[in-house]
């Protein structure tokens, strides 16, 4: 919460962004999806990029997650170039430094959700019943009780969400991408995620850059950026 | 909103003064603006003279005397009526944003500029609210009555953007009327 918002002044005094994207460029195909667009996420900062669809979000979360390089500018993370990093380093650090949350869980069928949530533990190193045992305390802390033995396909579509954000919260990340994390849910299971996601960042002090359409979903954001033909407005000063 | 229903409807719950009912009032509609005391005392002296409430007696308790109503069977039968009653669809026609729209027209002005401004007010509100409801602390009442704020105001946004979008076709319609 200290480190809220008052990072990201555009004085250029400000102290220098967890995660910055500068002049970021992208093409699919030939149709350009990002043109130029330049973000900034402060330590602990909840920024919201809104947009209408097919105007380059989840385009820009894939750039600043590292799953995909531009074609021009740079992206920063911690003082190193995320865009040259080797493609092993770059999957270390998406798995200790990143979470993911999509707007379809994508969980693991096959896994019980306890399961599910201790796997990024298991791949960083832990035992199974230490993954697990951590694993149930973040379900706790979301609200899922009782139902870690269940499968996702068990689950209602806002416990599944739930579920996934327990996943991407366990490693203890400093950035959490969640991309239209409760676009397929109503309206109460999207606020229960939504609260959940807010309170859980704050507390851990974790950042969250937050994908979406929705003017209720972006409001849980510290501040909010809104992309417009593939540039991010309005504009950072960069620093 | 209906201070004279509402208070009726605390005084369902047993007699009370007006300092208890001001203070029950702000802690069960915490996004309400706090109601005055002079407002309560001269809305229970209309209810009792409207027979819907009744001085039940004054009560000390160490203090200075203080009054207690009680809520009547006329008033009893009052509130039932007005709680089932409709409130009324409002018509949301004559709204201040879409005048500021189409006087900034008329004049010359750049209400694409005014919009954004508007959302961006509209915007930092919500974020207020959504803290408010997001507290570990907040009750389902605030949360309750935070989200009746928010879903008017986004639908106040979305409304923005859809005229945004269309102030092409709306500057020549006006501008040729």
């Amino acid at each position: 919460m200290n480190h809220r918002g008052d990072t990201m002044t555009d004085d250029g005094g400000s102290p220098a962004p967890l995660l910055a994207g500068r002049g970021l460029v992208k093409a699919h195909g030939r149709t350009p999806a990002l043109r130029g667009a330049s973000i900034a996420l402060g330590a602990g900062e909840i920024l919201a990029v809104t947009g209408p669809s097919g105007s380059g979000k989840s385009t820009l979360l894939h750039l600043l997650a590292g799953i995909v390089r531009p074609d021009e500018g740079s992206v920063t993370y911690a003082g190193q170039r995320l865009d040259r990093l080797p493609e092993q380093r770059l999957t270390e650090l998406r798995r200790t430094d990143f979470g993911v949350v999509f707007q379809f869980g994508q969980l693991i069928p096959e896994l019980t959700a306890v399961d599910n949530v201790g796997l990024p533990l298991l791949l960083a190193g832990a035992s199974r019943a230490e993954a697990r045992r951590r694993a149930g305390e973040w379900l706790e802390r979301f609200g899922v009780r009782g139902q870690e033995e269940l499968r996702p396909g068990e689950l209602s579509g806002g416990q599944a969400q739930r579920v996934a954000l327990a996943r991407a919260l366990v490693t203890g990340p400093e950035v959490v991408f969640a991309d239209e994390p409760t676009g397929a849910l109503d309206s109460l299971a999207g606020e229960q995620v939504m609260t959940a996601l807010a309170r859980t960042a704050r507390e851990a002090g974790t950042a969250v850059l937050l994908i979406t359409h929705d003017a209720q979903v972006a409001a849980y954001a510290d501040r909010e950026v809104r992309l417009s033909d593939g540039l991010v407005l309005p504009a950072e000063v960069a620093a | 909103m209906s201070t004279r229903h509402i208070l009726l409807g605390l005084l369902e719950a047993g007699p009370s003064h007006g300092y208890d009912l001001k203070r029950r009032h702000d802690e069960r509609f915490p996004q309400a603006r706090p109601l005055a005391y002079g407002q309560v005392y001269t809305t229970l002296q209309r209810l009792v003279r409207d027979g819907l409430a009744e001085i039940e007696g004054t009560d000390a308790d160490g203090g200075p005397e203080r009054t207690l109503y009680r809520s009547t069977g006329a008033g009893a039968r009052e509130l039932a009526r007005w709680a089932g009653e409709i409130a009324p669809p409002a018509p949301f026609v004559a709204n201040e944003i879409f005048a500021k729209v189409v006087v900034s027209i008329l004049a010359g002005g750049d209400p694409a500029a005014y919009l954004r401004a508007q959302q961006d007010a509209h915007k930092a509100r919500m974020r207020e609210l959504t803290a408010v409801k997001t507290d570990p602390g907040a009750d389902l009442a605030t949360v309750l009555s935070a989200d009746y704020a928010l879903n008017h105001l986004d639908a106040d946004l979305r409304w923005m953007n859809t005229t945004a979008a269309r102030l092409t076709t709306l500057t020549a319609e006006v501008d040729t009327a």
